[in-house]
């Protein structure tokens, strides 16, 4: 039992950024039709940009200036339109704490 | 469909031991007990092998996943037309379904299912059976032959094929092309949608029409389309027509194609008769034969009803339909497919464990189509769900490419590396 409550702690305390990622289900499952362009949980393995373990910030103004058109792209601005700036926070958060491969 | 004489000898012979040991009566056998919560996939395609690993992937490998799939090898069904331009081969195309098995630990059943029973959340193969708590089915299209006077599946694998799926009808089809004179004709019938990959007929013209330009100078390609106007990306494949192969591609709209003559390859439209050199001909299609098998089908008898939170049909609880045989406002594609089969993994998850999907499904698709050798075009959107029309509605934003280019031709082989990936390792 007092075994057991500890190890819970301690893994409580090792995993509390994955699990919390892993609680937004719904910020994982957004993310998952992206996959198809930039790899499963961002790791792409061809040319396309790896988004696994982009720094926050800058994944939300990508995503802006693909909106608004600051930043020209064949396709990223079409894609960028279909989300919220709400959504844009939940998939930077989802990727970010996505680990590279 | 090709039940033979021989095949129904055995399968009565069958029948006759099976009667001699009523032990047998219920004529199979469990293929693999279950023990614990399980999920049957019917169909290991872009949304069925998707399903199966994301299922896996996302319950911590806590929900057993039994994958059903006929064919030895997945072969992708995007870009295959390049097949057809000479950019790949089949082989190219062509994965193996182990690393589902090896990393993920997902059951792989190679046969085909012969009856669907919902009460008893059965599935039944010719060689025994399956037991599932939840039925993923995700059995993409099948060919309405009978819709095309002289047609049926024999000719479409020897003569007059579609090649709409990936595979040997793929390569015969290059074949015929290579084997055709110069100044010859290719003459593709399209089908009123819908149908399976929309721009796709416009992709295979180019694709004709790039190794033409390369082998054959002389030769005509000419798009007989049964829809009133070019139905995906016109300005794109029209400017691809016009400014990449001039005077060789010819389009035809309202143009039906009801009958076939296989001895002179003739086509035969309202309007008129068309002989080519290599006709194919892309019959009707509606959802493939599995769906047919638990009435799944409820929307003109072709295509099959969803509730859009969950895939699962609008039939059958506990049985969920996935890809290109769903009836909804949405491109019957390989991207498609496989954000469909994610939202349905999610929920099947989230119901199996008792608890409440996600009430705002939201997805991406592109369609990329190689209009040359090197250079693509793209159509993309972002779906998202409508709480009013319970549909999955295209979110403002979407479009295709502002021209034809060869990063956009890069960023097509990129994303078939990566789509293939998602889904098969
Ligand atoms: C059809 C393929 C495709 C899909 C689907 C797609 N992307 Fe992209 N993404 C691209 C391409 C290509 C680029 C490079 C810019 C361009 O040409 O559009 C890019 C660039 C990006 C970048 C910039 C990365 C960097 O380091 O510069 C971000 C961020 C991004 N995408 C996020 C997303 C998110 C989030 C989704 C899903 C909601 C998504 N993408 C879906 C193709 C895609």
């Amino acid at each position: 039992m007092i075994m057991s409550r500890t190890l819970l702690v301690v893994f409580g305390m090792l995993f509390c950024t994955a699990a919390q990622a892993e609680v937004d289900k719904h910020a994982r499952n957004l993310a998952a039709s992206c996959s198809a362009c930039h790899g499963t949980d961002g790791n792409s393995e061809g040319g396309m940009p790896v988004l696994a373990g982009l720094d926050k910030a800058l994944f939300v103004n990508q995503m802006k200036d693909f909106k608004s058109g600051a930043r020209p792209a064949t396709v990223m601005h079409q894609h960028a339109k279909g989300y919220t700036d709400e959504e844009y926070e939940l998939l930077a958060d989802f990727f970010s704490a996505q680990k590279r491969h | 469909m090709s039940f033979s004489r021989r095949d129904f000898l055995k399968a009565s012979a069958a029948g006759i031991v099976i009667g001699a040991f009523p032990g047998l009566a219920f004529a199979s056998s469990e293929l693999i007990k279950k023990k614990g919560q399980r999920v049957v996939v019917v169909g290991g395609g872009f949304g069925g092998a998707t399903a199966a690993k994301y299922i896996r992937k996302w319950s911590n490998n806590k929900i057993e996943v039994v994958l059903i799939e006929r064919n030895p090898m997945f072969i992708s069904c995007p870009m295959s037309n390049t097949v057809l331009g000479g950019g790949r081969t089949i082989d190219d195309l062509t994965m193996s379904y182990d690393e589902l098995k090896k990393k993920y630990g997902i059951k792989l059943v190679k046969g085909e299912v012969t009856a669907i029973d919902p009460e008893k959340q059965t599935v039944m193969l010719a060689n025994g059976h399956l037991k599932y708590d939840r039925l993923i089915v995700s059995p993409g299209v099948d060919f309405m032959y009978d819709k095309v006077e002289g047609l049926n599946e024999s000719v479409a694998n020897i003569s007059i094929t579609h090649a709409w799926k990936a595979g040997a009808q793929t390569v015969l089809l290059r074949k015929q092309l290579e084997a055709m004179p110069d100044g010859g004709v290719f003459a593709i019938s399209i089908p009123k949608g819908p149908y399976r990959c929309p721009p796709g007929p416009y992709e295979r013209a180019c694709q004709v029409a790039h190794y033409f330009k390369q082998n054959k100078p002389k030769s005509k390609v000419l798009i007989l389309d049964a829809n009133p106007d070019i139905v995906s990306k016109k300005g794109l494949f029209m400017a691809a027509w016009n400014e990449l192969y001039p005077g060789m591609v010819e389009y035809r709209p309202n143009a039906l194609v009801s009958k076939v003559d296989v001895a002179s390859k003739t086509a035969k439209t309202e309007f008129d008769d068309v002989k080519a050199d290599v006709l194919n001909v892309l019959p009707p299609m509606k959802a493939g034969a599995v769906a047919d098998m638990a009435g799944l089908a409820n929307v003109d008898g072709r295509w099959c009803g969803v509730d859009f939170l969950t895939y699962e049909s609008k039939v059958h609880k506990g049985i969920h339909v996935i890809g290109d045989a769903v009836s909804a406002a949405l491109p019957k594609s390989g991207h498609m497919a496989t954000s469909q089969a994610k939202v349905c993994a999610a929920a099947v998850i989230e119901l199996m464990q008792g608890k409440q999907p996600d009430q705002n499904p939201t997805i991406a698709n592109t369609c990329y189509s190689m209009v040359s050798g090197n250079e693509a075009v793209h159509v993309a959107n972002v779906y998202r769900f409508n709480v009013e029309k319970q549909a999955m509605v295209a979110a403002e934003g979407g479009g295709v490419s502002a021209k034809r280019s060869e990063l956009e031709g890069a960023f097509a082989g990129y994303w078939l590396k990566n789509i293939l990936n998602d889904v098969l390792l």
